[in-house]
């Protein structure tokens, strides 16, 4: 690997001095004492420079982010499938504007026996009442895309709020919440939205509110991962360092903490979007996700189920298109992975 | 370790109680119970009364809880819009489910062990790589996706080309059945083949990627090292010192999964017209039938405590580092 470890300590370093540094950027009303307190440490770039020659070595000390960046974009798989992915989010947004039919149109072709299916006019050909199925599967891709992004802002928000306070304050509070978690965690995911899904489906079927409902129930692993960080990165020294200053709890987590806990956090809100993207189509495969008229990629491969063996159209794009999106995901996630965890070595077998 | 269990045991109870008051709520208000009736205009009002006083809506919700868990603790979990006792309907869909969920698991377990086994005794190598695609792979593919791509495109055109119909794509067995239990065994499993192939293709990756990181964990750990040091054939510290450690993570891995498994089943049963519970309870959810969705959510529950609790015991047995806080 090109980087070197060296780069990566440097920063660490750097970072856990700007922590116990942390004066600049303090909340409004603290106190001026304390204020001064802090600016009396060294500045962490002044620091960092001397660490630099005292190690013989010369030149920038990368940023922590920048380094996850290199080793992020080095990854030809994961980069591929953000291409992948960034091409069907936009395409699919902007399907509107460039294609000239709307999911809704009712063309003057309709799939029967040896007709309808993909040419020029139609590349993905036409359905058993003159849908265009390219519209459609633009529509479905964006209804798709959407939620699963909001999902993945809900559940990372929730999950995290939840695991850190745990992790953090440990005792009665770990117990509830983790106990909380347990209990959400009680019935099949699927059972509990396919209830819900069905109210919601009742009342609006717009992707918004499937979005929500996944969001506030799918985060209990994010939780578990974050609370399991908190609980190993609180008894480092850099969080005795800042209590010792007389930092609060709340900047702890918020400024020392949840910062060094940001890589699986990530890592873990791009996997949420992958398993959004299979919760959202299954909802709607089943009738109990997004209502018509508008389309999803599930609902799309609902219809076109019963002629997967004829109009072969109905069902192979709009099941590959769920298939190559989370596919994306997954490698993008794995990338990043990659990208944040220098720490993976190879084990001698 | 006795303390330990009892505290857990007692936490087990706390959250399925809880889980059981959500689910009466969250199923209480999820649409009108009278629904059914109202489709038809000219139902007297006397009809709507008497329904009423039967499903004891005119009682406050915590008292119907009550009334609910009461008799569904002694197996009684009502009526279904029907007029049919919920609870012998429920455990025959709860049969039919568990064949297929059991046969699945036990097999995805041994395939998710021996891929991960191997994908990270050959680390690296094309093995590895394959292995690492195919679980992505299979990840990425929704339950009810791969479950109609194997019925359309590998069941119907290896039926065609038998000529017969061997590997079938509706129900758990043919309705015309007879003969004695071996005569009807190739019918069983020519429906149970597609069901339980669909359980496993989607369980088993994740299992095998965290079989694999265990496994390279142990052989990274000093116990190993130190088993190589003494000389042990590489066999030996293979099975007896590398895979036996590995194996503790993943039992407990398993058990916390079983809420997914049971999650996919829904959707397999769905897809192969299965009439196991998860086919049920879709059913129900789409007639407004309350006490057959609860039936389903409050025993799922059960279940899915059951196994976490025995995950959470079964880990501290396994390993002895783990200790009892």
């Amino acid at each position: 690997m090109e980087y070197s470890i060296h780069e990566f300590a440097m920063a660490e370093r750097r970072k856990i001095l700007a922590d116990t540094r942390s004066s600049k950027t303090g909340a409004a009303g603290e106190n001026p004492k304390r204020r001064s307190r802090f600016s009396r440490l060294p500045r962490a770039g002044a620091e960092t420079r001397h660490l630099g020659d005292e190690h013989g070595l010369s030149g920038e000390v990368k940023k922590q982010w920048q380094i996850v960046f290199g080793r992020f974009i080095r990854q030809p798989r994961a980069m591929v499938s953000l291409g992948i992915f960034a091409l069907l989010g936009i395409s699919s947004a902007l399907a509107g504007v460039f294609w000239h039919y709307s999911y809704t149109d009712l063309t003057n072709q309709i799939a029967t026996f040896g007709q309808g299916s993909p040419s020029l006019q139609h590349p993905f050909g036409v359905d058993p009442i003159g849908h265009d199925v390219f519209a459609q599967v633009m529509q479905g891709t964006k209804e798709d895309v959407q939620t699963a992004l909001l999902v993945a802002c809900i559940s990372t928000l929730i999950g995290t709020t939840i695991g850190a306070l745990a992790g953090y304050f440990r005792s009665w509070v770990d117990t509830v919440l983790m106990r909380f978690t347990d209990f959400i965690l009680a019935v099949p995911l699927l059972a509990v939205l396919a209830v819900l899904g069905n109210l919601a489906a009742k009342q609006s079927g717009s992707w918004f509110w499937v979005a929500i409902i996944i969001g506030v129930l799918s985060w209990t692993y994010v939780a578990r991962l974050v609370r399991a960080d908190f609980l190993s990165l609180r008894e480092r020294e850099f969080v005795e360092a800042a209590r010792a200053i007389g930092a609060s709890n709340r900047r702890i987590i918020v400024r020392h903490l949840l910062p060094n806990a940001l890589g699986p956090i990530i890592v873990n809100a791009t996997l949420t979007v992958a398993n959004a993207i299979i919760l959202e189509s299954t909802l709607s495969f089943l009738g109990l996700g997004i209502q018509p008229p508008d389309v999803s990629l599930g609902s799309l491969v609902a219809a076109g189920e019963g002629d997967a063996t004829t109009f072969w159209w109905l069902f192979v794009f709009p099941a590959s298109f769920i298939v190559l999106m989370i596919l994306c995901v997954n490698f993008i996630g794995d990338g990043l992975r990659e990208a944040f965890d220098p720490r993976r070595t190879r084990v001698r077998v | 370790m006795l303390s330990y269990l009892l505290r857990r045991l007692f936490a087990s109870v706390i959250i399925l109680i809880l889980s059981s008051i959500l689910v009466f709520t969250m199923v209480a208000f999820s649409g009108d119970p009278l629904a059914s009736l109202r489709l038809n205009p000219k139902t007297p009002p006397s009809v709507y009364a008497l329904r009423r006083a039967e499903l004891h809506l005119n009682n406050p919700l915590p008292q119907r809880y009550w009334i609910w868990v009461t008799h569904a603790i002694r197996g009684d979990f009502g009526l279904t819009i029907g007029n049919q006792p919920v609870a012998p309907q429920l455990w025959s869909h709860l049969l039919v489910t568990f064949q297929m969920v059991i046969i699945a698991t036990v097999i995805a377990i041994f395939v998710a062990i021996a891929v991960g086994v191997f994908s990270a005794i050959r680390q690296g190598r094309p093995f590895d790589s394959g292995a690492a695609f195919t679980n992505y792979l299979f990840i990425s593919v929704p339950v009810f996706v791969l479950g109609l791509i194997l019925k359309e495109f590998v069941a119907i055109p290896v039926n065609n080309a038998i000529g017969h119909t061997v590997i079938y794509t509706i129900g758990q067995q043919s309705s015309n059945l007879s003969g004695g239990f071996f005569e009807r065994l190739p019918n069983y499993a020519g429906h149970t083949i597609l069901p339980v192939l669909t359980l496993i293709l989607v369980s088993y990756p994740s299992w095998a990627i965290y079989q694999r990181s265990s496994m390279l964990e142990a052989l990274d750990s000093d116990y190993v090292r130190l088993a190589r040091a003494k000389g042990l054939s590489p066999r030996r510290v293979l099975i007896r010192h590398t895979l036996r450690n590995a194996l503790i993570p993943i039992t407990t891995v398993i058990a916390l999964d079983f809420a997914g498994v049971l999650g996919g089943a829904i959707l397999v049963e769905e897809v192969f017209s299965w009439q196991g519970i998860g086919f049920w309870f879709l059913q129900g959810i789409l007639v407004l039938d309350f006490n057959v969705v609860q039936a389903y959510l409050l025993v799922t529950a059960f279940f899915v405590v059951s196994f976490n609790f025995i995950a959470d015991v079964l880990y501290g047995v396994l390993d002895p580092r783990i200790r009892y806080g």
